[in-house]
């Protein structure tokens, strides 16, 4: 390969990457646009700040788990048990803070313990007993369902006013748990484009095996990115205890926290496979299934309508981002 | 048969753990009755098992067999008449999600774990919409001998068993297995790889048509009928020995990896572990069986299941 190759190289790669982000945040405008018309034309309001503010509280919770999703799937991992994780901390935290004040430390402690633990169960059963990443976070999944299913029949515990803050408070026009969503993003993003360990989360994604012949601990590294994982779909858990002032046994399944991150980050341009996007494609993927939801609410649309044209819409996103990648591989061969 | 054996080994163990604590298990009506309450997961395992080792997922079918069951009653609403136009229409769905499901994971490169996901949300938003979000009408006594009486089911279940095994024995089956270790070398030697890989998707929808209609005779309408039943499937698959990600396994392991999680079920009842925790020991065995298999593979094939498994998905 000659040097003056190169660059053209990095960009068809620049490409390839900032593509699909660039073309959720499109669609996102578009989205926003199309359903402001539409909203409109029904006599009504879209942009205003309760809207905005609904849309932001609304992707909250899922843009945490989306961005510990990320991390999983970036390195060509998945976690199925965030769902589970969540209905487990929400109720971790609110037995922890049983209403006082001064619990809010230990619970948040302890939500953060739970979540290492499984996290590290989670990575260790696909690295150290080579358990397909489907079938490990799917059985650990089910664990943890069977233990919150066996203890808890309903809501239980309290989380005491001051923590509640984080659930519904907001500054000016920005909700409290859009900033904890924020910051997490921000955090996801430093550490993949910044630090060590985020370019060998792509290594690994992207080639196991290269990756480990390059001297990268590809175990620890997926090790670690399940623990992060199980730490975003704790603080999801945190952020839905204090929504509901207690914690609920099914708040994390209800809200189908695992298919729909999922489905979230792929709609970002993530792909699955691993190896290629990015956290700020997920964060448009989360936004723009929250418009959507809001537009469909304001328009009073059949819930079950929404969920079809939900499938549809992760399907053809995917469908385009393919299409792009395939043309990009096509020039270069 | 070598690879189907550590699996027919704990099927006979869980068998025996049954029959120890209840002896009408070793009767022939209290046997058929587990056959009878098995055959839907059976049968959704051998098709699923076709997507699976061709190197994709399908996790659209519990969706498809509540889709199904909710259309029948719909349609049927106790009128015996229009029972066989009805299971006609039924067939035909099935297969049509199975080829879109094809069509959409092949030519337009959706990967299917979204491709199908996409599908599950489209199919359960749609029958709700057209139903008004609740199950309606009644299924007629014609459809609902084929899941209740005990003879029909498990007709239809040796009948499934022996055309997917003779279909993996054919041509089909081989090409399909080639598709799913290396996709390219199997195109390189003349498969045509996304017409094998979507008949896969259909033989996956035609599977939970028929699990559809044992479970709408054996079950009863209502809107969870499905729900969870692809995870199933595709545990149970798993379970049997297939690797996810393609390439190797095969159809009666899986069909065995079916029954053995249904026995489980079965055992865990009857040793009055609670529903809940039932939940737990089913996590803590899968990742077990496959934490078991995984550990032996690589002396049979070094570094294999790692890497494929990850580009699977």
């Amino acid at each position: 390969m000659t040097p003056d190759a190169l660059p053209a190289r990095r960009s068809r790669r620049f490409a390839a990457v900032a593509g699909p982000t660039r073309v959720v945040f499109l669609a996102l405008a578009g989205v926003i646009l199309i359903g402001w018309a539409l909203v409109a034309a029904d006599g009504g309001q879209f942009l205003t700040l309760e809207n905005v503010v609904g849309v932001q509280q609304r992707s909250a919770a899922l843009g945490i788990v989306a961005v510990g999703q990320t991390l999983a799937i970036l390195a060509g991992s998945l976690d199925l048990s965030v769902a589970y994780l969540i209905s487990l901390t929400s109720l971790v935290a609110a037995e922890t803070m049983a209403g006082q004040d001064s619990g809010i430390v230990a619970a948040i402690a302890a939500v953060a313990g739970v979540s290492v633990l499984v996290g590290l169960v989670n990575g260790l059963v696909i690295t150290k007993l080579r358990v397909h990443a489907f079938i490990a976070t799917l059985g650990v999944g089910l664990i943890i369902k069977g233990i919150v299913d066996h203890l808890y029949d309903g809501p239980a515990g309290r989380v005491p006013e001051t923590f509640q803050h984080l659930g519904y408070d907001r500054i000016g026009p920005v909700p409290v748990s859009a900033l904890l969503w924020a910051a997490v993003a921000l955090t996801a993003w430093f550490l993949l484009s910044r630090t060590r360990y985020g370019y060998r989360v792509y290594a690994v994604g992207g080639d196991v095996e290269v990756a480990r012949l390059s001297g990268v601990r590809t175990d620890r590294v997926v090790i670690v990115t399940h623990v992060l994982c199980s730490l975003c779909a704790g603080i999801a858990g945190l952020l839905l205890a204090a929504r509901l002032g207690a914690g609920a046994p099914t708040v994390g399944t209800d809200g189908g926290y695992d298919l729909e991150s999922i489905a979230a980050v792929v709609l970002g341009g993530t792909a699955l496979a691993g190896g290629r996007g990015g956290v700020a494609g997920t964060v448009g993927g989360v936004l723009l299934l929250a418009v959507l939801d809001s537009v469909f609410n304001q328009l009073e649309v059949n819930s079950f309508f929404k969920d079809v044209v939900r499938g549809v819409v992760i399907v053809v996103a995917v469908a385009v981002y393919a299409r792009r990648t395939g043309l990009l591989r096509g020039r270069r061969a | 048969m070598r690879r189907t054996l550590p699996i027919l080994a704990v099927l006979a163990v869980l068998l025996a753990a049954i029959a120890i604590a209840n002896p009408f298990f070793l009767e022939p009506a209290g046997f058929l009755g587990f056959v009878r309450r098995a055959a839907p997961l059976v049968i959704l395992a051998a098709g699923q098992y076709f997507v699976i080792v061709s190197g994709e997922f399908d996790l659209s079918v519990g969706s498809l067999v509540t889709v199904e069951v909710v259309v029948a009653a719909r349609l049927i609403d106790g009128n015996e008449g229009a029972t066989w136009p009805v299971l006609l229409l039924l067939v035909v769905l099935g297969l049509l999600v199975g080829l879109a499901n094809g069509l959409v994971t092949t030519l337009l490169r959706v990967p299917s774990f979204i491709a199908t996901l996409g599908m599950m949300l489209v199919l359960s938003g749609a029958v709700f919409l057209w139903t008004g979000g609740a199950p309606r009408g009644a299924l007629s006594e014609g459809f609902r001998m084929f899941g209740r009486q005990t003879g029909w089911a498990v007709l239809i279940l040796a009948v499934t068993a022996l055309v997917v095994v003779l279909l993996t024995r054919a041509d089909f089956g081989r090409t399909l297995v080639a598709t799913g270790d290396n996709e390219r070398a199997a195109a390189l030697s003349g498969v045509r790889v996304n017409r094998v890989r979507i008949l896969a998707f259909v033989l996956s929808g035609a599977s939970a048509v028929v699990a559809g209609i044992l479970l709408g005779g054996f079950a009863g309408v209502s809107a969870q009928v499905g729900q969870g039943l692809e995870f199933q499937a595709i545990t149970a698959v798993v379970l049997g020995g297939v690797v996810l990600g393609g390439g190797r396994g095969s159809v009666v392991a899986a069909m065995a990896g079916a029954l053995t999680l249904e026995a489980l079920f079965t055992l865990l009842n009857l040793y009055g572990i609670s529903g809940a925790l039932e939940f737990t020991v089913q996590g803590v065995i899968i990742i077990a069986a496959v934490a078991a298999g995984a550990v032996r593979l690589p002396f049979a094939h070094p570094r294999r299941s790692k890497g494929d498994a990850h580009a699977a998905s």
